[in-house]
């Protein structure tokens, strides 16, 4: 009974577990414009047959068609902002490099004026 | 050559309404003294996300300037003297508002052109924008 469960269970957990990402959720669709690609990263088959599929990341302002990036719109920026105040990279988010470029910037005028922290949460 | 800027500032959170509408329109008639076309908006209190001033909250007002370069910095030495002020924001936004007009104009474009295959423009489309933004 209890070997049973076991074998049924290992495959299923090394085979179907994508991985849980930063943010990977958010790009939207999987795949985007230029189709599903399996395996950004190979997880390799050295631990015992485990594979994972890394989704495709995608900017988030070209696929929502979001041009203007704008200090005051906090909402929006809060998402690109990690808890401890910092700029989440783009290899974390997937923004493309020019309108991460402009959402830095934003970030920085809205640190400005205090609609966002400089580090830690917003009180 | 008028450019555009935005100037926001924040103001004390004790302000009364009266005073805070007497500051703005005499920043709004400096604008105007000099030539230029000034609005503004009150965001009203909001909570600010670190101390400012020994304040925890302020009240947020933003200032739409047209104007040239000098008038803007009339209106910032003055709300540097004005001490109910606490922090304040200048931003040209004519350069980013040109960029989004051609973008748009762009965009336009290309939707008058595949107006008719647009069935299916789902997985085109974030492709096409992509050399927009570039």
């Amino acid at each position: 009974m209890a070997d049973e469960t076991r074998a049924a269970s290992a495959p299923e957990g090394g085979g179907g577990a994508s991985r849980p990402e930063g943010r990977s959720d958010r790009g939207g669709d999987r795949g985007g414009p230029r189709g599903p690609r399996p395996g950004g990263g190979p997880g390799g088959s050295r631990e015992g047959g485990r594979k994972y599929f890394r989704r495709k990341k995608v900017c988030k302002f070209c696929v929502e068609k979001i041009e203007a990036v704008n200090y005051k719109d906090v909402r929006l920026l809060v998402q690109f902002v990690a808890e401890s105040g910092k700029i989440t990279p783009r290899r974390l988010t997937g923004v493309c490099t020019p309108h991460q470029r402009r959402l830095s910037k934003a970030i920085k005028q809205a640190r400005n004026i205090a609609l966002l922290p400089f580090a830690g949460r917003a009180q | 050559m008028n450019r555009s800027y935005e100037v926001m500032f924040i103001v004390r959170p004790d302000m009364v309404d009266e005073d805070l509408n007497k500051l703005i329109s005499t920043l709004e008639s400096s604008v105007t003294g000099a030539g230029g076309t000034a609005k503004s908006e009150v965001w009203g209190k909001r909570r600010l996300a670190y101390k400012v001033a020994k304040f925890n909250d302020g009240i947020f007002v933003l200032m739409m300037i047209e104007g040239i370069g000098a008038t803007v910095h009339e209106v910032e030495r003055r709300l540097r003297v004005t001490e109910q002020v606490i922090k304040f924001i200048t931003v040209r936004t004519d350069e980013e508002l040109k960029r989004l007009e051609k973008v748009k104009k762009l965009r336009d474009a290309k939707k008058k052109t595949s107006a008719v295959p647009a069935a299916a423009p789902a997985p085109v489309t974030p492709e096409a924008a992509a050399p927009t933004t570039a």
